[in-house]
């Protein structure tokens, strides 16, 4: 029998890109898609268990008052699930135990960071050792950048894609590692996913605004070891239908948009692992 | 205990902010600054133990990797000035909100009420700077000093190991819950100034109406049986203030206005809005009979037309000047963050799917001296973007469409127009969503945000020019997560049926919003000592009419308020039961168990005498321009290029998020590179769905100088133009006005007000004759008609402006085209008359003139042309559209030509022209309903056939170099010039 894939869109708090996200696991072949706001989460009437890839999406989770996502990071570690004794950190640690997919786009990749659930060296989702900061231009821009692909990383969501062009539309995208050694085994692991690139998809960039933020090493989004958690700050959601397309007025396009190719590997996967 | 983390950046971090406040230092300013560090500051009051203390610094305060924090010490050191800047008592601080909130979930108990935590930021500077240049820079740049504090600290007295104290921007008032009763059996004079000492902006007239109606016997024997009296009680007065006021009551709009034209002809116009505004829609909701697609206009907080069978739309656009000229930032964002509780609170509520934004400014580079309490252009420019940034996205709304209009008069008032469109099911649980209907006993519940004396006497102030008294308390920063949690959970109570009716709480508060609601039910009883407050202290009458944002007023079902009640709870969302809404005819309020205002609903909504005005028109003489036509064409067309009005705005428009949600089609940035300016904005609401929707803007205030007439007329033929060009149609399209006007009100103040208001009948003429041609009714609108600055002997009125924005349906979002040219070898159209037109145009405006010759739109001839050109466009013969607008033909072309990434050579004397012998008039005419088109040669016939009937011509043809060439109209070369020079003059002036 085939498994049927359950994937769930979490919301609430200050997100903002739910709606997309949900169609774009819809267009890709989860059977089911649930947007579930975090409240649900919090009084245990839904649970991450129940679900086989969980979806952080863009937003500015409590104004991104204390930096972007951090306040509700903060809130993810801390709060506990009505009537269960239970944080609803824990679930998402037996979530990611039990090889379950993440992906985390912009403000959830921002989660996802400030989690520690990335880079998440040697299987340790707690610590912190990158972050995400003010872009170098100090401001919030949206725009289309080119990304080139790591064919070698282990990230499920990417495999087969050589190139993506998707928009970003963030203030505090850069990232910033807290030492050397950190970028070492980011580049050593292959968990460097997606760089900004020049046109070709080839060459990481360094320039703005090519590179729209300053990220080190032209990084635009990494996974775990296993390439199972992903976060990136580009938005696949928003290149689903070739209308996304800044210039496809102009250019001949295929029908869907290269950012659905992410989601569809990540339901391909699942289906397939069975 | 009061106890303050400084929170700053480790060494090698960059500091964005810090560089970011350096580099305007120097360029607005002209202060020379070596270095400026930001800290981020974070007082805490209340009781924590110093290990508790620690682990919340270095946990959700700062950020382990980039950040160091210090506790009840400074971070700061060799600086020559520190700045900190704060927030004063009771002013809306977000992150001081979130930083309390994760605390209390840190340290694992709810400390709501127990700790308080207010922000701030220091500015840690160093270079060669005296005490007047720290002052300048504190008062000039870093801090509004109406909503901030700010101290200053020299560098060469510092003493580190005594840090700074900390400064607590606590709420206190003390509780006086008392309410005041007022006689006024008193003087004209006396009402005067009862009026003016409580920014009430009653006139004495109005005044008199009251206290009659308060002498009268039968309602004296009412007010007695609740224990009030021939007095009126403040809470009484100021809700008659805000019902009754011009924000809230078009007092002008509604009024009977002897109206005089240039013939001397007189005739009697028995309200503009009914007779022009409404009227136009009405008869064209006549004439499309069983087709009507209108489904709400007018009645409710946003206009509401049919998407399809099973969808709605809703439109609203809003201004929020006089705010936004005391504090940008705070004013722009409760600009836009309002109006999206506009089409929110649209019959049964709407989710929220774009929002537009137009913005009227003196230059960013005025350099003359600036009159008392004003701000400078720049800071006003670029508080009113960011206010606008932080209020759409974080709210998740796209802003997909706007531009900035420059002229030098609204150095007296900005003016800031925030729209926003949403989309409802057409039924939820089997009943219809446009309409609104209470049952008596329904409770009243307000839900969201609370309420403090932020907002007090917005209504009332922004019915008034900006004046020395102008209210600070008018002032307010908005709080999107609190919208936004409120609105994901109000969509959910509505779609399951937990209420009635809602509605938003704007301007005049609860005293609106339920004074409003009550006329469905037929009255109304509430207490406001159930209303939760953000700090304690508020008057009866304060609460009653506080303007705090972030609020839904509604009607429950008794049966349902429990359920409705406990998701509010779950979803972290305050819901209040005030009181019932009833039919016993009078606005009844309490304050524990005393009434405190108590009205017949008749008085409160219909007491109002209607306003007699007069208008008289004799339309002005400019000057005829007396200037050659210039010998270097290609340098007349760069300067045209890097016109303020003309240039290219990019720089704003990427810092707003114009791509959430999804649906994005047609970006307000497009062409082969993303940097040409897109004509109007193509969304699709529905992700499943290719049906789409058209947002686009008119406004043309340069014309009110010539005839106020035309420049409506321009308006709406901008929108409806813009709309076309990119591929929608006359169909269905719906629009919204939104008049600025100067004081049209003849007095000592304005003694120009007959003219004034004769501009106003004028304009609103013109809206009936086009909205009718077009057939594009309008469905909703605004006026907000005190747009002048007087202090002293300097009075700055606004020229009249409309906005027209419209809204249309799209069958197929991928029929749509852009406005670049798409390939060499293409053939150039120009669509549409050119006329000796540059009356109000902007080629006389860079040569010092006005003239008279303003551009008339032909109506008839147009929407031939229009409906022609939407054909054309669906059947996919058209591979680039663009209107002509500001700067006319020559500008149309250069941005089609570099947009495209292509040259286009282009002959003036195969233009279709009329009455034109320049070159340089016809480059730049600004006559209306034109376009320049593109199209592949193999569509020329059945392009042509389509077109046929109206005046188009072949121009030119794409070229495939990168030159723009135009002939002109005696064979020459008049401009050669390389297509990347061209945009980057036209990319320069605003890319700060």
């Amino acid at each position: 029998m085939i498994k049927k894939v359950k994937s769930i869109v979490i919301t609430g708090n200050g997100t903002n890109c739910e709606m997309e996200m949900a169609h774009a696991c819809r267009l890709a072949g989860s059977d089911e898609v649930d947007i579930v706001h975090i409240s649900e989460l919090l009084y245990g009437e839904k649970r991450l268990d129940a679900y086989h890839f969980l979806n952080l999406p863009g937003g500015f989770l409590d104004g991104d008052d204390l930096g972007g996502a951090k306040a509700a990071a903060n809130r993810i570690i801390h709060a506990k699930v009505r009537n269960s004794g239970e944080k609803l950190h824990e679930q998402l640690v037996r979530f990611i135990n039990a090889g379950k997919l993440i992906l985390g786009v912009c403000n959830g990749f921002q989660l996802m960071v400030k989690l520690g659930l990335l880079p998440a060296f040697a299987g340790d989702y707690t610590t912190r050792n990158i972050t995400l900061t003010f872009n170098d231009s100090g401001k919030f821009e949206d725009r289309w950048v080119h990304l080139k692909v790591n064919s070698n990383s282990p990230c499920v969501f990417t495999k087969g894609i050589n190139g993506m062009y998707l928009p970003v539309r963030h203030g505090e995208g850069k990232i910033v590692l807290e030492s050397e050694s950190v970028l070492e085994k980011l580049q050593k692991n292959n968990q460097i996913v997606v760089q900004y690139s020049r046109e070709d998809c080839k060459e990481a960039v360094m320039d703005y605004p090519q590179n729209p933020n300053g990220s080190v090493d032209a990084i635009a989004g990494i996974c775990n070891e296993t390439g199972r958690i992903f976060g990136l700050m580009p938005h696949p959601e928003a290149y689903l239908h070739y209308t996304n397309h800044p210039r496809w007025t102009r250019e001949s396009l295929p029908e869907d948009g290269v950012g659905l190719f992410i989601f569809k590997n990540a339901i391909n996967f699942i289906r397939e692992e069975g | 205990m009061v106890y303050r983390i400084e929170v700053g950046f480790k060494d090698g971090i960059k500091d964005v902010l810090g560089e970011k406040t350096g580099k305007k230092i120097i360029e607005q300013l002209g202060i020379d600054v070596e270095k400026v560090r930001t800290v981020e500051v974070y007082t805490i009051d209340g009781n924590i133990a110093e290990e508790d203390l620690r682990k919340i610094a270095a946990g959700p305060l700062s950020d382990p990797v980039m950040q160091r924090y210090a506790i009840n010490r400074s971070l700061a050191d060799d600086f020559t000035w520190l700045i900190e800047v704060g927030f004063k008592p009771g002013v809306t601080d977000n992150v001081g909100k979130t930083a309390s909130e994760a605390i209390g979930l840190f340290l694992g108990n709810n400390l709501k009420g127990g700790v308080s935590v207010y922000t701030s930021r220091q500015y840690v500077i160093r270079g060669k700077i005296s005490k007047e240049d720290a002052e300048q820079i504190a008062s000039g740049l870093l801090a509004n000093e109406l909503i901030q504090h700010y101290m200053i600290i020299d560098g060469r007295e510092w003493n580190p190991s005594e840090g700074i104290q900390p400064y607590v921007p606590r709420v206190i008032i003390e509780d006086d819950a008392k309410t005041e009763t007022i006689n006024l059996n008193v003087s004209d004079e006396k009402l005067q100034e009862i009026s003016n000492d409580r920014v009430l902006a009653l006139t004495v007239e109005e005044m008199k109406v009251i206290r009659d109606y308060l002498t009268d016997e039968s309602v004296l024997n009412e007010r007695v049986k609740v224990n009030l009296d021939e007095k009126i009680t403040d809470v009484e007065l100021e809700a008659l203030a805000q019902t009754w006021s011009e924000h809230c009551k078009h007092k002008i709009f509604n009024s009977i206005i002897n109206y005089e034209n240039e013939k001397g002809e007189k005739t009697v116009v028995d309200s503009l809005f009914n007779s022009y505004i409404k009227a136009s829609t009405r008869e064209i909701r006549e004439s499309l009979g069983t087709d009507d697609w209108c489904l709400s206009v007018f009645v409710d907080n946003a206009g509401i037309i049919k998407f399809n069978n099973d969808y709605n739309l809703v439109f609203k656009v809003e201004t929020h000047n006089s705010p936004s000229a005391l504090d940008p930032y705070g004013g722009a964002l409760t600009g836009i963050v309002g109006v999206n509780r506009d089409p929110f609170g649209t019959g049964k509520g709407s989710k929220l799917i774009f929002n537009t934004d137009v913005f009227c400014f003196a230059s960013p580079f005025y350099s003359k001296p600036l009159p008392k309490r004003i701000l400078h252009p720049r800071r006003i420019y670029e508080g009113v973007r960011e206010g606008v940034e932080h209020g759409g996205n974080k709210s998740g709304i796209p802003t997909v469409n706007g531009c900035i209009v420059f002229d030098e008069r609204y150095l007296g008032k900005p003016l800031v127009y925030c729209g926003t469109g949403g989309i409802m099911p057409a039924r939820i649980l089997g009943e219809f969503t446009h309409t609104k209907e209470i049952i008596p006993g329904d409770a009243i519940i307000m839900t969201g945000g609370r309420i403090g004396k932020d907002g007090i006497h917005g209504a009332t102030f922004s019915s008034e020019e900006l004046h020395e008294g102008s209210p600070v308390t008018a002032v307010q920063i908005g709080d999107p997560i609190t919208q936004k949690k409120m609105t994901d959970f109000l969509l959910i109570a509505r779609d399951r049926g937990l209420y009635r009716t809602i509605t938003d709480n704007g301007a005049g508060g609860l005293s609106s919003s339920i004074g409003e609601m009550a006329t469905l039910s037929g009255g109304c009883e509430f207490d406001l000592s159930k209303a939760p407050l953000k700090y304690a202290g508020l008057k009866p009458w304060e609460i009653l009419i506080s303007e705090a944002q972030e609020r839904m007023s509604l009607a429950v079902d008794p049966e349902k308020v429990g359920e409705f009640l406990s998701l509010a709870g779950k979803m972290d969302v305050e819901a209040t039961v005030l009181g019932t809404f009833t039919d016993s005819g009078k606005f009844h309020v309490l304050y524990g168990d005393r009434t405190v205002a108590c009205l017949d609903m008749d008085f409160l909504h219909e007491g109002l005498p209607r306003m007699r005005l007069n208008a008289k028109w004799i339309p002005p003489r400019h000057e005829e321009p007396d200037f050659p036509e210039p010998e270097d064409m290609g340098l007349a067309l760069k300067e045209m290029l890097s016109r303020l009005n003309i240039c290219s705005k990019e720089s704003v428009v990427r810092q707003y998020d114009h791509e959430v949600q999804g649906g994005s089609v047609i970006k307000p940035l497009v062409g082969a590179t993303n940097d040409g300016p897109s004509d109007a904005a193509v969304i699709r609401p529905i992700l499943e769905s290719f049906e789409g929707v058209v947002i686009a803007n008119g406004i043309c205030p340069r014309y009110s100088d010539i005839d106020t007439y035309h420049m409506a007329a321009c308006a709406v033929d901008e929108a409806v133009r813009n709309t076309v060009a990119v591929g929608g149609s006359l169909e269905r399209m719906a629009g919204i006005d939104n008049f600025c006007w100067c004081d049209p009100v003849e007095s000592e103040k304005t003694p120009d007000g007959q003219y004034k208001l004769a501009q106003l009948v004028r304009a609103n003429q013109a809206l009936y004759d086009y909205t009718k041609i077009y057939g594009v009714p309008c469905i909703s609108g605004k006026d907000s008609m005190k747009n002048d600055y007087i202090i002293g002997d300097t009075k700055i009125s606004i020229p009249p402006t409309l906005l027209f924005s419209t809204m249309g349906k799209m069958e197929d979002v991928r029929k749509a085209v852009t406005m670049d040219a798409k390939k060499a070898g293409d053939m150039v159209y120009v669509l549409g008359e050119t006329y000796n037109e540059l009356g109000g145009s902007e080629w006389f405006a860079l040569n010092g003139y006005i003239g008279n010759n303003v551009p008339k739109v032909h109506a008839l001839k147009a929407k031939k042309l229009y409906d022609a050109l939407s054909k054309a466009i669906k059947k996919g013969l058209v591979a680039s559209c663009h209107d002509c607008s500001d700067g006319g033909l020559g500008i149309a072309l250069a941005e089609t030509a570099f947009s495209g990434g292509f040259g286009i050579t282009a002959d003036l004397s195969l233009v279709p022209a009329k009455g034109i012998e320049r070159n340089d008039y016809l480059l730049f005419s600004e006559s209306q309903s034109r376009f320049v088109v593109t199209i592949s040669p193999k569509s020329k016939d059945e392009f042509e056939e389509i077109m046929e009937g109206s005046i188009i011509r072949k121009v030119g043809s794409v070229t495939p170099g990168d030159t723009f060439t135009i002939i002109g109209i005696h064979g020459n070369i008049i401009v050669e010039e390389n297509i990347d020079e061209l945009k980057r003059v036209w990319q320069k002036p605003l890319n700060f």
